[in-house]
């Protein structure tokens, strides 16, 4: 029972992780059709802006030192992808091929930039005594870390739905992800909403990165593109271009992954996960929440 | 985008103008060029020169040897991927996993006491039965989503090999090569010219193999399709057939290339299963030139030699006088090759081969309006009298 509770939890910490980096991705997808493939390098600049700020900040307490550090990851992130969108993709407007590859590109650059800056090896951070502490849920002793990583994911998933349903940039941002054509009819001009929808993708994936170097104890410059995989499947699983569809194919995804590693054997989770990604592929290809194309 | 129906309409069709060597005609550059760059590949090994950065030893030294085998084995992978790719227009991500389930099949049999050919034959087969299930399951879904469809296939069998779930791939370490299976020339590392001679063939008979793929009528309706799908099916010809045919076809080719990768590098190792690898070939294709065999096969040779040697830099002395964490940036292989191939899609969008094309229709150009210039000072010399006055 205790080992349930135990497995149950953390695979809702993996999914929190899963819907960082995937919510951006999907968003990214269903507005601009672009595949990001550096989206995995952002998670990276995340956990390793997180990994300087808790060496090098000069603030005593470890807690503030964190919060400090997970801002700073954001900031960076969100700066980052603006940068990016700026230079890289916006002046492939029309050419998707040429965008994806871009990104391709620069998901090999960044990981040797990160190799070359902090060594294959990972690299652990430091954290407030806090994180490492147990709480009992239901007899389980549980980190405060992966509870830590649930709620950040939560407060990202309120953000996200907020900024999306209730601004009117988010109204444009769903209304492109529905038909970008009639949004460009209407004389709003899409573009701009591609540079903010690529630099809150990669403000997230920072975000995931800050957090997910505590839950995997370190980051090493391929752990993003690692996660990149199973981002995928939960976007396809999800459907393109939906928040909420994220979040529910990153519980889905996590917990199949995570009880059938557990329970049958290592790595057949994975395979479990992508025969479901066959599945609901074969059975419904616009993914679970996505629009009837 | 270019919706001609026929795409490269710019090179003259082999059939309206024969490159025969036989006829009494004059062989076409591009047949002596390849001609005479299979000729220097072939004698690679019994040169006796050093080639400075771009080489450990000598060029007969087995150690150069091997690093130009696998940048051959690369480059016949780079064709077959261009053709699916290229040609096709269809950015697979599992290409790397028919080329591991050949590499691992051809050891795993020869493990069972069958010997090198009849355990690559059959290896090579299975593998291109999964490119065809593969193929056939993914090609259902268009454009991005059979790129994500196709990733997570080669994920999954990466994960396999990694966990060895059914213990028959040695987990991380991969499976060292069964040497008593393998020819006697081509198991002796010492003597690395037989492998280097195995890989360039290899490497020739992809070029030349996918040379006659694409030339082929069905050829032609695969870069149809790459051009516009949608007037393909039109026509009343279905693409997802002529899709899956370049896939199981490329796909051959890849496990042709993974028997042949295993003698190489002299074991199975997860690594090239895995998707990162996959991505490395789009990496080669593209810094090469897309669409362009020979410039997918530059690509993977380059791409070889700066994942081998670069590393290398950092111990040289070369970036000596840097700071530390610049040099250390410098000597990663992946921060030089995603850089450059950032650059080339923004600035290069067909590649090296794109490059050196503009440099030579320009002076094909330039020799073209000096030839008539010549014709009008021939045809009308007060012309030139004026324009001189001019």
């Amino acid at each position: 029972m205790t080992t349930t509770v135990v497995i149950l939890i953390t695979s809702l910490g993996v999914a929190g992780l899963y819907f960082l980096v995937s919510s951006g991705l999907s968003l990214i997808f269903g507005l601009m059709d672009v595949l990001n493939l550096a989206h995995g390098a952002f998670f990276g600049v995340g956990g390793y802006v997180a990994w300087t700020t808790m060496e090098y900040f000069p603030v005593p307490s470890l807690v503030l030192r964190f919060i400090i550090a997970v801002l700073a990851a954001a900031l960076v992130g969100f700066l980052g992808g603006v940068l990016i969108e700026k230079i890289m993709i916006a002046r492939n407007y029309g050419d998707h091929l040429a965008q994806i590859l871009v990104t391709l590109g620069l998901a090999f650059a960044l990981q040797g930039l990160f190799a070359g800056l902090f060594t294959h090896f990972p690299r652990q951070l430091k954290q407030p005594e806090w994180f490492r502490d147990v709480v009992s849920i239901a007899g389980a002793e549980i980190p405060n870390s992966i509870l830590l990583i649930i709620g950040g994911a939560l407060i990202v998933l309120v953000a996200l739905l907020w900024f999306l349903n209730s601004t009117p940039f988010g109204l444009v941002i769903r209304a492109g992800v529905e038909n970008r054509q009639m949004v460009r009819a209407l004389g709003i001009r899409v573009e701009r909403t591609f540079t903010v929808v690529f630099g809150i993708g990669a403000l997230v994936a920072a975000i995931g990165g800050a957090l997910g170097s505590v839950f995997y104890n370190g980051i090493t410059p391929s752990l993003g593109q690692s996660q990149l995989i199973f981002a995928f499947i939960v976007v396809i699983i999800g459907g393109l271009g939906s928040v909420a569809g994220t979040a529910v194919a990153a519980v889905l995804v996590a917990f199949i992954q995570q009880l059938v590693n557990f329970y049958l054997s290592t790595g057949l989770g994975d395979i479990a996960v992508v025969a479901l990604l066959a599945a609901v592929l074969l059975i419904r290809p616009q993914g679970l929440f996505g629009r009837t194309a | 985008m270019n919706t001609s129906i026929i795409a490269d309409t710019s090179r003259p069709s082999p059939t309206l103008k024969p490159r025969s060597l036989l006829k009494g005609q004059r062989p076409s550059p591009a047949i002596l060029i390849g001609a005479s760059a299979f000729a220097l590949f072939a004698v690679f090994p019994i040169l006796n020169v050093t080639v400075p950065i771009l080489l450990p030893g000598p060029l007969s030294s087995p150690a150069s040897l091997l690093i130009i085998a696998v940048g051959l084995v690369y480059a016949g992978l780079a064709i077959s991927y261009d053709v699916v790719f290229g040609y096709t227009g269809l950015l697979s991500a599992g290409h790397a996993m028919v080329f591991a389930i050949s590499m691992y099949g051809t050891n795993i049999v020869m493990g069972q006491g069958f010997n090198y050919w009849i355990a690559a034959g059959l290896a090579v087969l299975l593998s291109t039965g999964v490119a065809a299930g593969l193929g056939a399951l993914s090609l259902r879904v268009k454009g991005l989503a059979f790129t994500m469809v196709t990733l997570a296939f080669a994920e999954a069998l990466f994960i396999l090999l990694l966990t060895d779930s059914f213990d028959i791939s040695g987990g991380d370490e991969g499976l060292p090569l069964v040497f008593k299976q393998v020819p006697g020339l081509l198991a002796n590392a010492r003597d690395a010219r037989w492998l280097y001679w195995l890989a360039l063939l290899f490497a020739v008979f992809a070029y030349v193999l996918a040379l006659i793929a694409i030339r082929s009528r069905a050829g032609r309706v695969w870069q149809a399709i790459r051009e516009n799908e949608s007037r393909v099916e039109s026509l009343g010809m279905v693409p997802y057939g002529y899709k899956l045919m370049a896939f199981v076809f490329s796909g051959f080719l890849a496990a042709i290339g993974g028997s042949v990768f295993l003698l190489v590098v002299r074991g199975a190792n997860p690594s090239s299963a895995s998707v990162q690898f996959s991505l490395a070939l789009i990496v080669m294709v593209v810094i090469g030139g897309k669409g362009r065999l020979w410039g997918a096969a530059i690509g993977g040779l380059l791409y070889v030699i700066i994942t081998y040697r670069l590393p290398e830099l950092s111990t040289s002395g070369v970036l000596d006088g840097l700071p530390t964490g610049v040099a250390n940036v410098l000597a990663e292989p992946f921060f030089i090759l995603g850089l450059f191939f950032v650059l080339i899609v923004l600035f290069a969008p067909k590649g090296l081969v794109g490059v050196v094309d503009a440099v030579a229709a320009r002076q094909r150009r330039g020799r073209k309006t000096r030839s008539r210039q010549a014709d009008d000072i021939r045809r009308n010399p007060t012309l030139t009298a004026e324009e001189e006055k001019a």
